[in-house]
């Protein structure tokens, strides 16, 4: 059953999310690439998409893959699988927390988690810039050796300057991405 | 986002304290889940029970859903336009270079030694170039995490703690012993020795408290 897929992959991409919905990128990637529901390209449209559009990446992404791969209904059930954990964790948790995420176990596993995140974050910018920056695998022999033609140099353009945008002059992210959009339509299209 | 639902549930609609939304914010970001909704959730529950966590979650889902429904149905209309790819080249290229720049940020917040250094050099290589299981690789990080810690801080920190609740009940069986000896002191009368036995289980209780922690 299709539902079923979509149902489970979202569910544990709930369960197993820390630190916020770039975070959640490369599990929503590979889970979309194990279940041969999208392809990198695709991936890449919705988290371009995500980037435009208010509201969790993670709800922004399982309404996404639900509805292309199995309509209203999949949405539905994709949202509801990546819903659910938060809901029941956090409904029973919140009822005895406070001494919870002082205990040891917990400041252990955050000592870890964290910066992982950070490493599954750099993951999510690469799986993205792969698909319009690169033309082979960034790690790949064949990167290296067509080294000229696999990269695309408008694209590296635009991410170099986005980059600096935000990092030294602090631009607002939405107005980098507004920006960058309408340049792309107008030199890419 | 989180920002934005703090200044909505603190200080415009009142319905937690500055402390407790703080509680909530360290509680929704130490559980997996999605972020917006484990706060969201929490809230609701907090004001108004199971219902107000379904409305609270539900409110927090249906702009995205119907947001992104709309785009893709109107996407799907436009069908092949060469505008539109352009303008997602340009959105993918700049997306990339913000994200990239949030883990580098993210990075220079919170990896403050080798060990962090070590773990989000490995975890980042390990995704990218052999495509392990992103899940795994969280899994690991915190098995990781936990047996550091409990090498270096965490050790130390619970021995502190023992000595600490040594301290304390030596503290409080000197205040025992005073009680006690006041008591002998006075001269007894009906209701005294009541009451003192009652301070007495009340402190042996603490006590066990004290020590277990």
């Amino acid at each position: 059953m299709i539902y079923i897929t979509i149902f489970y992959m979202f569910f544990r991409i709930g369960a197993f999310s820390f630190g916020g919905g770039l975070a959640m990128l490369p599990l929503i990637f590979q889970g979309v690439q194990e279940f041969g529901i999208m392809s990198k390209e695709e991936f890449s449209n919705l988290v371009a998409l995500s980037q435009v559009t208010p509201g969790p990446v993670a709800v922004n992404a399982a309404t996404y893959v639900g509805f292309n791969f199995a309509g209203l209904a999949g949405a539905i059930v994709a949202t509801l699988g990546v819903t659910i954990p938060s809901f029941v964790i956090m409904l029973i948790v919140a009822n005895f927390v406070k001494r919870f995420y002082y205990s040891w176990p917990i400041r252990g596993i955050f000592t870890g988690i964290r910066p992982v995140t950070a490493g599954l974050i750099g993951a999510a910018a690469v799986m993205v810039a792969e698909t319009v920056l690169f033309n082979y695998h960034i790690f790949s022999l064949a990167f290296i050796i067509n080294l000229w033609d696999s990269i695309n140099p408008i694209p590296c353009l635009m991410f170099v300057v986005s980059f600096f945008f935000v990092a030294k002059m602090k631009v607002s992210p939405i107005f980098i991405i507004l920006g960058m959009g309408m340049i792309g339509a107008l030199v890419c299209g | 986002m989180l920002p934005f639902i703090q200044r909505m549930v603190v200080d415009k609609k009142r319905w937690l304290s500055e402390a407790e939304m703080l509680d909530c914010i360290a509680i929704a970001q130490s559980l997996p889940g999605v972020l917006a909704i484990n706060t969201a959730t929490y809230v609701g529950n907090r004001k108004a029970g199971f219902l107000g966590a379904l409305a609270a979650t539900m409110g927090v889902i249906l702009p995205s859903f119907i947001i992104i429904i709309l785009l893709v149905v109107l996407l799907g209309t436009i069908g092949e336009n060469s505008y539109i790819e352009g303008a997602f080249t340009g959105i993918k290229a700049a997306a990339s270079g913000l994200i990239l720049y949030s883990a580098i940020k993210l990075g220079k917040g919170v990896v403050k030694g080798w060990f962090p250094w070590l773990l989000a050099i490995l975890s980042f290589i390990i995704i990218v170039a052999f495509n392990v299981s992103a899940i795994l690789v969280i899994l690991g990080g915190a098995l990781l995490g936990t047996i550091y810690f409990l090498l270096t801080t965490g050790l130390k920190e619970i021995r502190i703690e023992k000595n600490l609740a040594k301290e304390k009940s030596a503290q409080e069986q000197k205040i025992y012993d005073k009680s006690k000896s006041a008591e002998v002191e006075k001269p007894a009368e009906d209701q005294k020795p009541n009451k003192g036995n009652c301070k007495n289980a009340d402190l042996n209780a603490h006590k066990k408290g004290g020590g277990k922690e």
